[in-house]
């Protein structure tokens, strides 16, 4: 286990007011809504950073605005942005956004997640094992990473 | 026969469920899918830890399961092959394992498991004549097996030289010499110069021989065994060629070089590709598509080019891992395996 936290002393940046969904009434109730990036966020804001109490909204990790999806081609991207540069909490962050998506998402959805340009020391390596499906599918048959990602997920309501 | 002037389809003849997880591979039985009479026999692994192995039915044409491979696997089972006699079946792991079925027919028995590699198995490949076979894995090593009476497996050889996950081995159709080809962006030809066992590397395909610059997910070769083509991450298909007949005297090692690049017809990850006997390539990507290519009649003077033949969309609902054409003569067999815990048949035809 790690003896020192990699970042002790994260930026916690002020709650972004939560947007409540109007109801749309005017909808015809079968046709799905598209799925839209506040949607997305609203999925992986809550994830709890690996190694503080707070959120991966809180630190920043990801906004709103790092979310890109293109529901009508069953497309999305989410670019986090680690805090500190040389964060080996990357890996588990990366699985964790992905992980919540798969559960989260309808199974059509291509999932790309990666860092964001120049945020971190191994960018391009990160960012290849991130989208390696074999390996992320290994990583997950591996009860340790499993359950560390577990704990970072917010406990189904 | 100019395949481009016909116009052909990818029809689906059947989909085969049963799996409860994505499908990484299929096999098809080398004998038995080609001998007249014999019904074709097919093998698909999966993330549930289980292979399954489909039948034709000679009366019906409708394929089902004849049995489920369930015992040994305690992980996903990335990959399967046959021995070329068929009565073998060898199955890689992420459980670390090499799995050896004998086939009985209605039954398979493990007789055998392979141990060594430190972490996931991810391919294994048998030789032309059966004496061997190969595996590799993320602990970017290729081991090289030989096989010995008794149902015993000795390990002949411990190949290093990758530098990252190794996903694929692939002998030769006709010769002992062993590809391989890595989450390190390379492809490797290991060759025994003495055929005394010891495999060297003598060459590696990167970036600087016009090779790939993402990882390299698969490698098929035609049947005459002079031309390669591999698939990437990089979204390219790249067709590399020999000259074989100077291989096969002896003399020595005869490199593989760079033809051909297909870019641009894929936009997500090409996990497969698969080369048929009357050289129409096949490929499966993450883009749940299934594609056909082949080489175009104008000769140009930088070598030889490839045209897509048809690009059959939402071929599954999901990431297509595997292709395989069937090995049986003139009848443009194809199987898929994919994410959406499929595997299906289709048949190239000419639309009606």
């Amino acid at each position: 286990m790690v003896t020192g936290l990699i970042n002790e002393n994260p930026i916690i940046y002020p709650k972004k007011e939560r947007r409540l969904r109007t109801d749309s009434s005017t909808t015809d109730e079968f046709t799905p809504e598209p799925i839209d990036q506040l949607e997305i966020f609203d999925h992986i804001r809550d994830i709890k950073d690996p190694e503080h109490p707070n959120t991966l909204e809180d630190l920043r990790v990801v906004t709103e605005d790092s979310v890109e999806v293109d529901d009508e081609n069953s497309y999305v991207r989410v670019t986090f942005t680690p805090t500190v540069e040389h964060c080996s909490m990357a890996t588990v962050i990366g699985l964790c956004v992905r992980v919540k998506l798969l559960r989260s998402l309808p199974s059509r959805y291509k999932i790309d997640i990666r860092v964001a340009p120049g945020s971190h020391a191994t960018e391009d390596a990160l960012n290849k094992q991130l989208n390696d499906k074999e390996r992320v599918a290994a990583a997950l048959e591996n009860p340790n990473l499993v359950e560390m990602v577990d704990e970072c997920l917010p406990s189904e309501e | 026969m100019d395949l481009m002037e016909k116009n052909l389809e990818l029809v689906e003849i059947q989909k085969l469920e049963g799996h409860t997880d994505r499908v990484w591979s299929v096999a098809w039985n080398p004998v038995s899918s080609q001998a007249d009479g014999v019904s074709p026999i097919l093998a698909s692994c999966s993330g549930d830890s289980t292979v399954r192995i489909w039948e034709q039915s000679s009366l019906s044409r409708s394929w089902t399961c004849k049995t489920v491979l369930d015992e040994t696997h305690t992980r996903t089972v990335r990959s399967c092959a046959w021995s070329p006699s068929g009565q073998l079946l060898a199955t890689a792991s992420f459980d670390g394992t090499t799995g050896i079925w004998k086939n009985y027919g209605s039954e398979f028995d493990c007789i055998s498991t392979l141990e060594g590699h430190e972490n996931e198995v991810k391919s294994v490949s048998w030789n032309a004549s059966g004496s061997h076979l190969a595996t590799c894995s993320r602990d970017k090593s290729v081991w090289i097996w030989e096989v010995l009476e008794g149902n015993e497996y000795d390990c002949a050889a411990v190949l290093t030289g990758h530098t990252q996950d190794v996903k694929m081995v692939q002998w030769h159709p006709t010769m002992d010499v062993l590809f391989s080809c890595s989450y390190d962006n390379t492809i490797k030809v290991w060759w025994s110069e003495d055929d005394d066992g010891e495999y060297q590397c003598v060459q590696t395909l990167g970036e600087s021989n016009n090779g790939h610059s993402s990882t390299v997910w698969s490698i098929s070769f035609n049947a005459a065994g002079d031309k390669m083509v591999t698939c990437s991450d990089d979204l390219t298909l790249k067709i590399w060629g020999t000259d074989i007949a100077r291989m096969q005297s002896g003399e020595d090692y005869a490199p593989w070089i760079h033809l051909c690049t297909l870019s641009g017809y894929h936009d997500r990850t090409i996990y497969s590709a698969h080369w048929s006997r009357d050289d129409i390539i096949v490929s499966g990507a993450g883009d749940n598509a299934i594609r056909l290519f082949v080489e175009s009649k104008h000769d140009s003077v930088d070598g030889p080019s490839y045209n897509l033949l048809l690009k059959k969309n939402k071929a599954h609902e999901n990431d297509v891992n595997s292709v395989q054409w069937s090995p049986g003569e003139g009848n443009r067999l194809l199987a898929s395996a994919s994410d959406d815990g499929m595997v299906k048949i289709w048949q190239l035809a000419t639309k009606q």
